[in-house]
């Protein structure tokens, strides 16, 4: 329990040991709102709610969370690092789990510096708060999801750029699950169990539940087995790379 | 543990990447009191070797032993014992020392006040309050290899594996380093790799000759001085060389065949 502790104090104090933490917010914040202002026109739909700024959230996080996550893995085999932290009489397991929680806290983080807007609406109108905190709880699950496949790819190589193509090229694969750009290339062959299944993996399409006010219980045991199943990917990821 | 019982053990420690045997059948023992020399030209297997002591790489085949302890199938227990100076001396460059070390000593399970005394003996043993809150990044070579040792030494380990502990550092550091290591031999089982042969007479008890992933010679730094070619004294010498490095050029280029 304490090297979880002690792990994620040190991933998390190393956002803000660079000016990164800093522009991360700033672009995330500027760009939501400024979508959900300017793209979406927030004040002519004259609508007390905030789908206009949710509607874009797959997007912008399906490219940001990539590059808060490239670094969890590469950057430590590119210092040298990753030789000293595996080396530690600790589980890896539990060096996974923690650096992830740490890049999610930081997302939670993002997150909430856009909360201005939700204060917004409420003095302009009466919104369905239910629906605006399910969608934000939404929000940071889909995060913490991109977050777990850019971990995962990050064990893979020791450049960050490259973490960071593979990971937005994979989260945009979930992304489009939904969407006939990705059926139609599987349908022609695949049995319709096969597509059903894919198309149920559609972020976007969980997501969207949630922020139509529909919290089912399907769309949170999505996110999270999927985080669960992207850092057992990644354990596995690392232990193989052990034996290379 | 008793004295003189086997600290380190290999055996027949095989590492394969592709096609490349990188390590070809080592083994040996180092009891405690001994300050094992690694000795090999670049590329020889040194610090693969050292990464499978460490539990950082598998074996292809063959095990190692830390302290009893199987490197892979018991690698908490075994990691217990040892304290790992990695190639380069890595470390968090956004930390500063004293977070640095504070990380490592609660990860190796000291306890805030435990870690606060051990850390204050090791500032000067180690000779580091002068960059004690500077971040890591900003550290000379010879500072960030302290930072290194200082770290494989936090949980006072029964083992040290130092991957060229002294690489990169100007001769009073390398004094000092060869000091610090002599200081520490008599309690634990030290193996340091290196490519500096003077350093083997200066600190060693024993040394490991390694070449293309086989080991070539163990012995003394007197029994390896016994494989120097006898030298016509009247022949003027191009290249000034020692006793020592006339021995390692005999075993490592003949005997691998070169």
């Amino acid at each position: 329990m304490r090297a979880l502790m002690l792990i994620f104090r040190r991933e998390f104090a190393a956002y803000f040991a660079t000016p990164l933490a800093a522009v991360f917010l700033a672009v995330f914040v500027g760009v939501s709102t400024g979508m959900t202002f300017f793209v979406s026109n927030f004040f002519d739909r004259s609508q007390a709610d905030l789908s206009s700024f949710f509607t874009w959230q797959p997007w912008l996080l399906l490219v940001l969370m990539p590059a808060v996550g490239m670094r969890l893995w590469a950057e430590e085999r590119r210092l040298g690092t990753i030789e000293l932290l595996m080396t530690l009489p600790v589980q890896p397991w539990k060096i996974v789990f923690s650096k992830w929680l740490a890049a999610f806290a930081f997302a939670g983080l993002a997150l909430v510096f856009t909360m201005p807007l939700w204060i917004t609406v409420n003095w302009l109108g009466s919104p369905d708060n239910g629906v605006i905190l399910a969608s934000y709880l939404g929000a940071w699950l889909m995060a913490g999801a991109f977050l777990a496949i850019a971990s995962c790819i990050s064990a893979l190589t020791k450049n960050q750029v490259l973490a960071f193509i593979g990971a937005v090229i994979a989260g945009f694969i979930f992304v489009m699950a939904g969407f006939d750009l990705v059926l139609a290339a599987v349908r022609p062959w695949a049995p319709d169990v096969v597509v059903q299944v894919i198309a149920s993996m559609s972020f976007i399409g969980h997501f969207q539940r949630i922020t139509d006010g529909v919290f089912e219980a399907s769309a949170l045991v999505f996110f999270i087995s999927l985080i669960a199943f992207a850092l057992w990917l990644n354990v596995q990821i690392l232990d193989a790379r052990k034996a290379a | 543990m008793a004295v003189g019982q086997a600290l380190v053990e290999t055996r027949a420690l095989i590492k394969t990447f592709g096609p490349v045997r990188a390590v070809d059948g080592i083994s040996f023992t180092v009891g405690r009191g001994e300050v094992v020399g690694f000795l090999g030209p670049n590329g020889a297997g040194k610090s693969t070797t050292m990464k499978m002591i460490a539990g950082f790489l598998e074996p292809t085949s063959g095990t190692a032993f830390v302290a009893g302890f199987d490197s892979q199938r018991d690698p908490i227990s075994a990691r217990n014992h040892l304290g790992y100076l990695p190639e380069g001396a890595p470390a968090y460059p956004d930390m500063t020392v004293a977070d640095f070390l504070a990380f490592v000593a609660g990860m190796r399970g000291l306890s805030p006040a435990q870690g606060q005394r051990r850390l204050a003996e090791l500032v000067e043993s180690i000779d580091l309050a002068d960059v004690w809150n500077r971040r890591i990044e900003a550290l000379s070579k010879g500072y960030k290899r302290r930072v290194g040792i200082a770290q494989a030494l936090v949980h006072d380990p029964d083992v040290l594996v130092l991957d060229e502990p002294t690489d990169g550092l100007d001769p009073n550091q390398k004094h000092e380093m060869r000091a610090l290591i002599r200081t520490l031999a008599p309690t634990k089982a030290i193996i340091v790799s290196t490519h500096i042969l003077e350093e083997v007479e200066a600190i060693c008890t024993r040394a490991i000759v390694i070449a293309r992933g086989k080991m070539l010679a163990d012995g003394t730094p007197a029994d390896l001085l016994a494989h120097a070619p006898h030298r016509d004294e009247s022949m003027p010498q191009l290249v000034k060389t020692t006793p020592l490095e006339d021995a390692f050029r005999h075993i490592t280029l003949d005997q691998a065949g070169v």
